[in-house]
């Protein structure tokens, strides 16, 4: 390893550097020896800068996909105590509020599919919008973007996307508590106004795909998973709304930041505090695109049953579970045998609570909350369960992906979108994607080894590995 | 030197970097390598003309704003840029942008820009009197 960073072994799969210069907690990063040794020295000098910001608690944590992001590392979790002069980040979260996974159960085995797969591609690829430019059906005036921000998943339910019961299997039971619409501007409201049920472009996508190996029976029972099911992942955010609620409370937060009296390491870690108007402000705003996000989802899987109904009558679509990679939640965590009130933030992390925890379903709550791992075009997701060390471990979070492993322009240079396409058709798995630089930029190989990843996650504590799934159908941004 | 853009590796996202003679040259030069990273600029024709202003006493602060201001266009107008002429006096900045709606047969766009970040981001006059502007935008 060549790091210039003191990286000390804490155990196996976790390593601590304590605490130098301005930094008031040490970092934690989990990951096996490989995937540290592939960490780029940008991810320990972000971990650190993240750990010198005020009122933060216990540690800063990178999970075992970390990678180089902008401010926090993407796989970085930090918690923070308002009553310490604790801060809100808008670069913490990131320009995606809220960009999750939820997975579907299709009441479908890969045979019912296999043979209408290239029919169900095309009808996906058809009916669900995708990719740059694209536009949803659904055009929202400003009262109706406001129930939209108030009310998350709750309120696609109530337009009539989805079913009731889809609520219990999201975070927050589809509507996150706290939102201010007041706090969006026009130009956020405008942008988003058309994009409602898109599913974006970059690292999103839907896919169908197969259940491929079961790891742990009981939970796979209670997650309704077998061996051979079809299941459907969705990976998208909060679209134009939240880049834009980023955007613009990333500036403020930079301008006001001396005024604060915030000494910022990087301006991309711009944050207030807590109990600052501009920090309750942006709480707001940060809860209102979770919302967009949850929203979004609920009526990409409303798209996504109606083709199913059309192509596989048969199908029955129901949520396996839904979850966010960045966001800021306040959550009680028990830090020394005290119970405090922390707002967590997760950038490019899942949140992962354990078995008993009352924010999971009841019908899932003994055995963990799922835990959805997306992994590269072609290679293979993870469903993993929380475990009941992951409080201790890193306030419940775990991974969230396979991380990339090389910059879309390194990707571009080693892979034409076309033979993407065509090797991976060679082995059944179909894509379906408007553009095929896009198709390159994403390229497997461009990507860690989500297993190792999940390994490692697992490994360390902070969640534990129920079943891995392989693409059949993929559309891509 | 030639006014020109390049890209910069970014493990996650992209880095945009525009060198130009003047600082208005750089911020234009900037605005290409973002187009770039969607879709070859010379695809686009500059038919329509949209006026951008912002104004921000730092400069690179400035530069975010520019770039931001592109991609907020870009979403609502579902339009894309290849021409862009900059005038920069006292932290205002005053811009025509010339591009034409996206064609997705046509075009073929890559990914969508989601917002410039202040990761990597600089803006300084070099040492041969050319002005430098960069940074990374997540996508």
């Amino acid at each position: 390893m060549h790091s210039d960073y003191h990286l000390k072994r804490q155990s196996e799969f976790s390593w601590r550097i304590d605490p130098f210069g301005k930094m008031r907690v040490p970092g934690i990063i989990y990951a096996d020896e490989a995937l540290i040794s592939d960490m780029d020295d940008k991810v320990f000098e972000q971990l650190c800068n993240v750990a010198t910001l005020p009122g933060i608690v216990q540690a800063a944590y990178a999970m075992p996909d970390a990678h180089w992001g902008y401010g926090f590392p993407i796989g970085g979790v930090a918690a923070f105590d308002a009553d310490e002069g604790g801060v809100v980040s808008a670069g913490g979260v990131g320009f995606d509020i809220s960009c999750g996974v939820r997975a579907l159960r299709t009441g479908l085995t890969i045979d019912d599919i296999e043979s209408r797969k290239t029919e169900l591609a095309n009808a996906l690829y058809r009916q669900i919008p995708v990719g740059v430019g694209s536009t949803g059906r659904i055009h929202l005036n400003d009262k109706g973007m406001t129930a939209m921000l108030t009310g998350g998943a709750r309120w696609a339910v109530e337009q009539g996307y989805g079913d009731p019961a889809d609520l219990e299997h999201i975070e927050e039971r589809g509507c996150m508590a706290g939102a201010d619409p007041g706090e969006i501007s026009a130009r956020a409201r405008k942008r988003q106004q058309d994009e409602m049920g898109t599913l974006g472009s970059g690292n999103h996508y839907l896919e169908v795909q197969r259940v491929a190996e079961i790891y742990d029976k009981k939970i796979a029972a209670a997650f309704g998973l077998e061996e051979n099911d079809a299941v459907v992942f969705i990976h998208c955010g909060s679209r134009g709304l939240g880049h834009q609620i980023g955007t613009e409370f990333l500036k403020y937060m930079v301008l006001a930041a001396s005024s604060h009296h915030i000494d910022l390491p990087d301006r991309e870690l711009a944050c207030a505090p807590i109990n600052s108007e501009l920090g309750q402000a942006y709480l707001g705003a940060m809860r209102a695109g979770i919302n967009c996000a949850l929203a979004n989802r609920q009526i990409i899987t409303h798209l996504t049953r109606q083709v199913f109904a059309d192509v596989l009558p048969r199908a029955d679509l129901t949520l396996l579970f839904d979850v966010s990679h960045n966001t800021c939640k306040v959550e009680t965590h028990t830090v020394e045998g005290k119970k405090r009130k922390l707002f967590v933030h997760r950038k490019g992390a899942t949140r992962a609570f354990g078995p008993g925890h009352p924010d999971i379903p009841e019908t899932l709550r003994a055995v963990g909350q799922p835990v959805l791992i997306g992994g590269s075009m072609g290679t293979e997701s993870h469903i993993l369960a929380g475990s009941r060390q992951g409080e201790e471990l890193s306030f419940n979070s775990a991974c969230h992906g396979a991380g990339r492993a090389m910059s879309r322009r390194q990707a571009t240079r080693q892979w034409k979108g076309r033979s993407v396409v065509d090797e991976l058709g060679a082995r059944g798995i179909v894509i379906r994607s408007p553009s095929m630089r896009g198709v390159a930029e994403e390229a497997p190989g461009a990507y860690k080894d989500v297993r190792a990843v999940v390994d490692a996650a697992e490994q360390a504590g902070l969640a534990h590995k129920v079943a891995r799934v392989e693409p059949r159908v993929c559309v891509k941004g | 030197m030639q006014a020109h853009w390049e890209h910069f590796n970014h493990e996650a996202d992209m880095g945009v970097r525009g060198v130009g003679e003047t600082l208005a040259g750089a911020f234009e030069q900037a605005a290409l390598a973002m187009t770039a990273i969607i879709v070859e600029p010379a695809q686009v024709r500059p038919e329509e003309q949209v006026d951008i202003h912002c104004e921000c006493p730092d400069r690179e602060l400035l530069l975010a704003d520019w770039l931001n201001a592109l991609v907020y266009e870009m979403a609502c107008r579902n339009m894309l840029f290849s021409r862009f002429e900059v005038e920069i006096d006292d932290g205002h900045l005053h811009a025509r942008a010339w591009g034409e709606p996206v064609n997705r047969q046509r075009h073929q766009p890559v990914v969508e820009v989601k917002g410039a970040t202040y990761t990597a981001l600089r803006v300084n006059q070099q040492e041969d009197g050319s002005w430098l502007a960069q940074c990374v935008v997540d996508v």
